[in-house]
């Protein structure tokens, strides 16, 4: 097979038609490489924000998630009583409940000073919240009134928190004027809606919040027992509970979020646009270098078709230079892509990584814009008798 | 194996309309030498890119290897154009391809044959027009001759039924386009191989089996029009 090849082969006329003229070339992988890594960032930006937007989310212990019908997204949370909660206790797949509240606080700086809003969880410590085990033991920390459990991955704007407690100082600061220690840190991660994150028991919450109505929670977390359907408990327990609540599955609660911040906020429309905008400006630059080297070479491609070579073999050398190009354009724009995602993670703490899916889409969005453009460059040379061009 | 008759050709329309091949009638057997001659712009050039397939006929006939050309479609000319050979004024060598690579460009629109043997045969041909030390160059660093004997070895590579050639020695010296002619001719012979050259060249015109004038777009007196 390999020696059928072999014997079978022709000269590479589509590498030779590139290579022999570099700096073209050059100049023609930097434009696509710029198009590529325009729709790099663009769509990183935008599913790093609806990744980032459930990065609490993602972390509950939770079949089920019974949320307020109020409640828009994780940044403007309603309450509702904690009795429905206890009531889908009484359903046979239900295993346990976490009541959990849910609200932005404002935190001071005990550094400078300065204030700035918080996501703030408050749970009893005796219940499970996060699948992380890790945190049981800590959680024991905050059965002492006024104890915070503080997130060491929150922006750096809160303080030198993590360093301060790290190195074995006291560390207290203040939220809505009532004072609280860090009893330790978690890392948890920073999302879109929330800049930091903070635990602490549901009493310190009430001392914090004295405003919160008693019996009011925001998010009610269930388990269910193993082998249960989720799907089947949603639809029992919505039937059961009045219509104060929502009941969601735990991918549920995510797309919830998700879609406040696709659907409720321009952000998602305006990354999708941006690499739209990347996706045309390849377009265009691709289709300029291959038009001109089409038009270049069109003498040339007018004797092989005098020759006897047929439209589609010629068709086929275009098409093998777009490959080439898109394959060698695409190279440097991952590379760049992934730097460039590292730096976002450095600069925002934002869970912005390269993901398959974005890879193959990226690379299949160049390589249609190589093969379309290869394709229009081409039809000059369909249309005209070689006689004429020569 | 091509034969012409009462063609007609003309360039543009309406008042500019000109008139550049009036009623020609014309027959190339194999393994024939036919020259043409004639003052330039009588419309030799557009006669041999007719024969060659390369426009398309309007009025009167072109049989090429039995064929109508005449209301032929695009891959029919296309299929008949493998089997011709075209050496044209401006040779249109591929720039970014050496000497050998051009070529071999034509021995590869033969089937069947090994890369191995296509390479072969491109360096046969390229020592047949004497440039086997320029294999490796590039058309940019060959003088104009050279380039217009790699456009014949390349014509000739493909193993052409009939080959047609615009003013072939034009740019060479006197020694190589005689050697260049005799080439042909003996490719004539070989391979009955009908040969249709249109020259200017007073030099070569005793290699002609037969001689054809042209002028003013008709085949003059003298010429052997078919009957």
């Amino acid at each position: 097979m390999l020696g059928r090849l072999w014997t079978g082969r022709r000269i590479p006329l589509a590498w030779l038609l590139l290579t022999r003229q570099p700096v073209r070339l050059l100049v023609a992988l930097a434009g696509i490489a710029f198009a590529g890594i325009l729709m790099f960032m663009q769509l990183g930006f935008r599913d790093g924000l609806f990744d980032a937007s459930v990065t609490i989310h993602r972390l509950f212990d939770a079949d089920l998630v019974l949320i307020s019908p109020r409640s828009s997204s994780s940044v403007s949370m309603a309450g509702f009583p904690r009795r429905r909660l206890v009531q889908a206790m009484a359903d046979p797949a239900v295993e346990g409940i976490t009541p959990v509240h849910w609200n932005l606080l404002l935190w001071r700086n005990p550094e400078n000073r300065s204030t700035r809003s918080i996501l703030t969880l408050g749970f009893e410590p005796s219940d499970p919240l996060f699948i992380d085990p890790s945190l049981q033991p800590k959680a024991k920390l905050l059965q002492d009134r006024g104890r915070v459990l503080f997130d060491e991955r929150s922006r750096p704007e809160f303080g030198p928190v993590a360093e301060w407690f790290r190195s074995g100082r006291i560390v207290e600061s203040e939220i809505g004027g009532q004072r609280v220690r860090v009893a330790g840190l978690v890392g948890l991660g920073t999302s879109f809606g929330a800049d930091g994150n903070l635990l602490t028991s549901h009493e310190t919450y009430l001392k914090l919040l004295p405003n919160t109505p008693p019996g009011s929670i925001e998010v009610g977390l269930i388990r269910l027992r193993p082998g249960s359907d989720a799907v089947a408990a949603v639809e029992r327990l919505q039937r059961q509970l009045p219509d104060d609540v929502t009941v969601l599955t735990k991918d549920g609660f995510i797309a919830f979020e998700q879609n406040y911040w696709r659907t409720s906020t321009s952000i998602g429309f305006i990354f999708t646009l941006g690499a739209a905008m990347g996706f045309v400006v390849g377009c265009v630059i691709v289709y300029q270098i291959l038009y001109s080297d089409v038009s270049d070479h069109l003498p040339e491609y007018a004797t092989l078709m005098a020759m006897g070579y047929r439209l589609p073999t010629l068709l086929g050398v275009v098409a093998r230079e777009g490959l080439l190009l898109a394959t060698f354009g695409y190279l440097p724009a991952y590379a760049a892509g992934q730097g460039l995602y590292l730096l976002v993670r450095n600069a925002t703490q934002l869970p912005v990584t390269m993901n398959t899916t974005r890879a193959l889409t990226v690379f299949t969005m160049i390589l249609v814009m190589c093969m379309a453009s290869a394709v229009l460059a081409m039809r000059k040379l369909g249309d005209a008798d070689p006689a004429e061009i020569f | 194996m091509v034969l012409v008759s009462g063609l007609r050709h003309s360039y543009g329309s309406g008042s500019m309309r000109r008139q550049v091949l009036q009623d020609i009638s014309l027959r190339v057997d194999p393994g024939e030498v036919v020259l043409l001659t004639g003052p330039s712009g009588c419309g030799k050039t557009t006669l041999l890119t007719l024969i060659g397939a390369l426009r398309q006929v309007q009025e009167g006939s072109v049989r090429l290897f039995g064929q109508e050309l005449r209301d032929a479609s695009r891959s029919t000319r296309l299929t008949l154009r493998r089997r011709i050979g075209m050496i044209i004024q401006g040779h249109n060598l591929l720039r970014c391809l050496t000497a050998e690579q051009n070529v071999q460009m034509g021995a590869d629109l033969l089937q069947g044959l090994s890369y191995r043997a296509r390479r072969d045969r491109s360096r046969e041909w390229l020592r047949a027009v004497g440039l086997s030390d320029h294999l490796g160059k590039l058309p940019h660093d060959l003088s104009g001759g050279q380039k217009q004997r790699v456009a014949i070895a390349r014509a000739l590579a493909a193993r052409p039924q009939l080959l047609l050639a615009d003013e072939p020695t034009a740019s060479l010296d006197s020694r190589t386009g005689r050697e260049v002619v005799e080439l042909l001719k003996g490719l004539a012979k070989d391979q009955g191989c009908g040969v249709l050259m249109v020259t200017h060249d007073p030099r070569i015109l005793d290699v002609a089996d037969r001689l054809v004038q042209m002028e003013d777009g008709q085949l003059s007196q003298g010429a052997y029009a078919i009957e």
